[in-house]
């Protein structure tokens, strides 16, 4: 089959939907790949490099569109000029963003023919699924660039100095929602000199922003706002009041703020209020991720940077494009990990499985047929998660029980044993037993001061000392008889081969070991 | 010959040599002392084999000792210069043999010899030690030898499970004693030798059906069990021969033997007597497949990528396990770790103590390929690191990275402890296809989503990133 790569037609849109490296990929998936003409420039992707790695460069996006099976996109169809949603006929298949939910017309309008359509943004949360699921690499794309947004606009460094001319304070950055954005943002904002605090209603990403070196404000409340598939749910009227205050005084203290709450089918909950931009200190920034969405912060105009007093506030909403050759790469590798579960036998031909609960979530035309809403899929991973660790505890809890215990019974034996021999054996077995015993606590206590990674030495040096048995061989050598000079003779023979063989290898291997 | 010297003397050199011996084990406490160590332990049997030479017992044949000395010790030093460090446990168990061999080989002249003659309860000690003697010494060198044939690929790896095994090893106990019976009240050389003879035919048959009960997996065990039977046996031979010095060395030997087998089962979480009982991976058929259910797919890279994620690493961590020595890589991933360290990459080797097939296999390996000791690590050592590691590095290992010994309780392995790499960033688990490993068990780390398999020979595919490497 025949994958098209289209030109994107929005004038601000920078990305494109595979980049050169995904072209040789997909070719060993079975495909022969199509490139519109200056379709990466954007991203930096020039069409002789396309054609290094053996795609086809086609002039005209109707070029595309006729001779190509499978289209990939990165934004949804357009429909004015030029109309692409016309376009798709046949049974040919559009993989590109699309938000189903949003564009339930746009939606109804394509199901044609035999045509489908899979949505990018529709990859079901799943860790299954995660090397497909789009938004996410775009949110970590923009939640790093948000932060360059951010420094861009302050007129200060990120990190602190102690300079000749006086000290520089770092900068204070806060991060409301940590999601996949949020913590890229965290990321970021650490790794330019940033004193970094993170706030979220959900508990749970409490150890991934401290991970990330970044303080995790708390409101002293036991709510968890964790719902389902990853987001947040809305939360309680008191809860919020508390919010509200832990936020206004953080608003005291920070330079820059990146906000990037979202709960999935409502508008975004405005967190920053007018109030709370008031306290701030002239010259801060806000950037608002939740833009497109009706923002987190007050005043936030979607697509622009405007001041009021003093305070800068950001709602740009293409964040991603922002970073064209990071986000295409990241869209790429999305696509091919797609394409590569469409195309188990890797012979090029595209099989969209339904039974697939991946493959069904993203697809939202089949066969001509609107398919979307997909039907819910379950999420238990949390739940399964808790009882492997009780399991775990519970293992460790009986191993340490083990260790524990007194050896009573042992000690019982040894001394009945001891008392046994003591009474029966004569005075000179019982010299030799006394050395026998000494030496085997000798042993134990030397061998347990040696070191894990000179265990084959010690057992090679502990056999070729074993072969002191030669001494007993040398003894009976002397006996008159031959058949026991022989068998003797044998012994010494074999054991001289384990003396000199043991000790030759130990040097060999201790000799290797160097610092 | 008029260099010997007397009885008393002898001793005194016995008690020199075995202080030797004791510093030989200490000082394989650390590296730095390690080769010292050794030295101590050629001192000591030196002087225990010219204090016994000039010593009153030894009257003729210097010669024919000279001259066997010299043949089995240029034998040794041709098998010591040649051998693989690869194949490093073959030759251990191959030299545990030898020493089983001439314990049975001593005990036999002992008994046969007519002018050591014991009278009452002297003599039945004297006839247990030498049964003893010889059944431990039997037992070490039959076993030793299958040992060498599994570990050399020459007999099959897998366990031979003989039915109602276990009444067959009672059963063979019982006649050993009973012969053993019949030996110690046998008042000559002619009534003994028949039941001794039985009975050594009985104990190589115990030895092999003992060691081809137990799977490829368990070898670490077995090697130094065996390791520690042949200083059972040279001490038993020091109480056939009256001898302080055998019993010592014996003691020592076999108490280091018995040590490295309760290291090796404690890292597997399993009972000696389970070990030793064999089987392993057979018995748990039923419960093995509980958690197969929720798997998922695997995310299969090139060398290529491998590369890429090392680059962009601060932190990584190599976990070789026996694929490693099978594919000889170890000098491969030492250039490989060289370059990344060149890069200023933190790069550290973690060892379980069962990788491998021999306890420190591992070390040897990569001690072999030149890795500086001090960045290679024990299991204790790194797993509390994990969280910080960017990316993990598991070559030809299976089981001691298996998440499900810690989080399943119906898994043969649960309790195991492992090495938790999954803890980290990202897992390379180089592997040449789906294969379970030696417990027959699914590996569940292959399967989580910071979870990167690369297929293929581990050498071929750490050529091909190497060069990478070298090239960028």
């Amino acid at each position: 089959m025949i994958i098209g790569v289209l030109k994107e037609v929005l004038s601000n849109e920078n990305r494109v939907s595979i980049s050169p490296d995904i072209v040789v990929k997909l070719t060993k998936l079975g495909y022969s790949v199509q490139v519109e003409k200056d379709a990466g420039l954007k991203s930096n992707f020039t069409n002789n490099q396309y054609i290094e790695v053996g795609a086809t460069i086609i002039d005209s996006p109707e070029g595309i569109w006729q001779s190509s099976d499978i289209i990939l996109k990165v934004n949804g169809p357009s429909e004015s000029l030029p109309d692409e949603t016309a376009f798709l006929t046949g049974d040919k298949t559009l993989v590109s963003f699309f938000g189903p939910a949003q564009h339930l017309n746009k939606l109804k309008l394509m199901a044609r023919d035999n045509v489908n359509l899979l949505a990018m943004d529709s990859v079901p949360r799943l860790s299954r699924a995660q090397k497909m699921d789009a938004l996410s690499s775009m949110a970590n794309v923009a939640g790093s660039r948000a932060v360059i947004e951010a420094s861009h606009k302050f007129g200060r460094f990120f990190g602190g100095q102690i300079t000749a001319a006086g000290k520089i304070p770092p900068a204070k950055v806060l991060v409301i929602g940590a999601g996949v954005a949020g913590l890229s943002a965290i990321g970021t904002a650490n790794n330019l000199g940033a004193v970094v605090s993170a706030f979220d209603t959900r508990m749970e990403v409490k150890e991934e922003v401290e991970s990330l070196h970044a303080e995790f404000l708390m409101i002293g409340r036991n709510e968890d706002g964790s719902g389902s598939g990853g987001y947040s749910k809305e939360m309680s009227d008191d809860y919020i009041e508390a919010e509200h205050a832990l936020l206004k005084s953080q608003c005291k203290k920070v330079d820059i703020i990146i906000t990037t709450a979202l709960i999935p089918g409502k508008p975004a909950p405005k967190l920053i209020t007018e109030d709370m931009i008031e306290v701030m200190k002239p010259g801060s920034v806000i950037v608002d991720l939740a833009a497109q969405q009706g923002g987190n912060s007050a005043y936030t105009k979607k697509d622009e940077s405007i001041n009021i007093n003093g305070i800068t506030i950001i709602g740009y909403t293409d964040l991603p494009s922002r970073l064209p050759a990071q986000s295409s790469q990241l869209y790429a590798n999305n696509l091919y990990h797609l394409l590569n579960d469409l195309t188990p036998n890797k012979d090029g031909i595209a099989n969209i499985n339904m039974d697939d609960e991946v493959i069904r979530g993203m697809t939202v035309i089949k066969n001509g047929k609107i398919t979307f809403p997909p039907p819910p899929v379950e999420i238990k991973a949390k739940k399964i998660n808790k009882t492997a660790e009780t399991k775990s505890i519970l293992i460790n809890k009986s191993i340490k029980k083990d260790n524990n215990d007194f050896p009573l019974f042992g000690f019982i034996i040894s001394l009945l044993l001891l008392i046994g021999v003591g009474s029966v054996a004569p005075a000179s077995f019982m010299v030799h037993f006394t050395v026998f015993v000494l030496s085997c606590f000798v042993g134990y206590m030397v061998v347990w001061n040696v070191s894990a990674s000179l265990h084959t030495p010690l057992m090679s040096v502990t056999n070729a000392v074993s072969s002191i048995i030669i001494i007993g061989a040398l003894i009976q050598i002397s006996s008159g008889n031959t058949l026991l000079t022989g068998l003797a003779s044998l012994a010494i023979l074999i054991a001289s081969i384990n003396i000199v063989g043991g000790f030759a290898v130990t040097k060999r291997m201790l000799d290797m070991f160097r610092k | 010959m008029n260099m010997e010297i007397n009885i008393e003397l002898v001793r005194a050199l016995y008690i020199g040599a075995t202080v030797l011996f004791i510093l030989t084990l200490g000082g394989l406490s650390n590296q730095e002392t390690a080769r010292k160590g050794n030295i101590y332990g050629i001192l000591g049997i030196s002087i225990a084999i010219l204090a016994t030479l000039l010593g009153p017992h030894v009257t003729d044949n210097f010669l024919l000792i000279f001259v066997l000395m010299f043949i089995g010790g240029s034998i040794g030093i041709y098998l010591a210069k040649n051998i693989k460090m690869t194949h490093m446990p073959e030759l251990v168990a191959i030299l545990h043999s030898l020493v089983g061999l001439a314990a049975v080989l001593v005990g036999y002249v002992n008994f046969m010899d007519e002018t050591i003659s014991l009278k009452g309860i002297d003599g039945t000690i004297h006839n247990i030690e030498i049964y003893i003697g010889i059944f431990i010494g039997a037992i070490t060198f039959s076993g030793s030898i299958i040992a060498f044939g599994k570990l050399s690929g020459k007999i099959n790896g897998s366990p031979l499970i003989l039915p109602g095994r276990h009444w067959l090893n009672l059963a063979l106990l019982v006649i050993v004693l009973f012969y053993g019976y019949m030996f110690t009240i046998s008042g000559s050389i002619n009534d003994g030798i028949m039941p001794l003879m039985i009975m050594t035919t009985l104990a190589f048959l115990f030895g092999m059906h003992l060691v081809l009960a137990i799977g490829g997996a368990d070898m670490p065990v077995v090697v130094s069990m065996l390791n520690s039977y042949s200083g059972w046996a040279a001490s038993a031979t020091g109480f056939m021969l009256n001898n302080d010095l055998l019993i010592v060395v014996g003691a020592l030997v076999g108490s280091s033997g018995a040590i490295l087998s309760y290291i090796m089962c404690k890292a597997m979480n399993r009972s000696f007597i389970s070990v030793i009982a064999g089987g392993f991976g057979t018995e748990s058929e039923g419960t093995a497949q509980v958690n197969v259910e929720d798997q998922g797919e695997v995310t299969a890279i090139e060398s290529a990528e491998l590369t890429e994620l090392l680059l962009s690493a601060k932190k990584v961590v190599i976990i070789p396990g026996y694929g490693m020595a099978v594919s000889q890589a170890q000098h491969t991933i030492n250039e490989i770790a060289k370059m990344l360290k060149d890069r200023n990459i933190d790069v550290s080797f973690a060892i379980h103590p069962v990788a491998g097939r021999m306890p420190g296999h591992m070390n040897v390996l990569l001690a072999e390929a030149k890795v500086p000791y001090d960045i290679v690590y024990e299991m204790d050592e790194v797993n509390a690191d994990f969280p910080n590691v960017d990316v993990s590095i598991v070559i030809g290992a299976n089981d001691i990275v298996n998440p499900s010994a810690l989080d399943d309780p119906n898994s043969p392995i649960a309790g195991m402890p492992v090495l938790e790499c999954w803890k980290g960033k990202t897992s390379v688990v180089l592997k040449r296809g789906m294969a379970t490993g030696y417990a027959g068990i699914q590996n569940p780390l292959f399967f989580k989503e910071n979870t990167k398999m690369l297929f293929g020979d581990a050498k071929t595919t750490m050529d091909a990133a190497l060069t990478i490497l070298q090239s960028s």
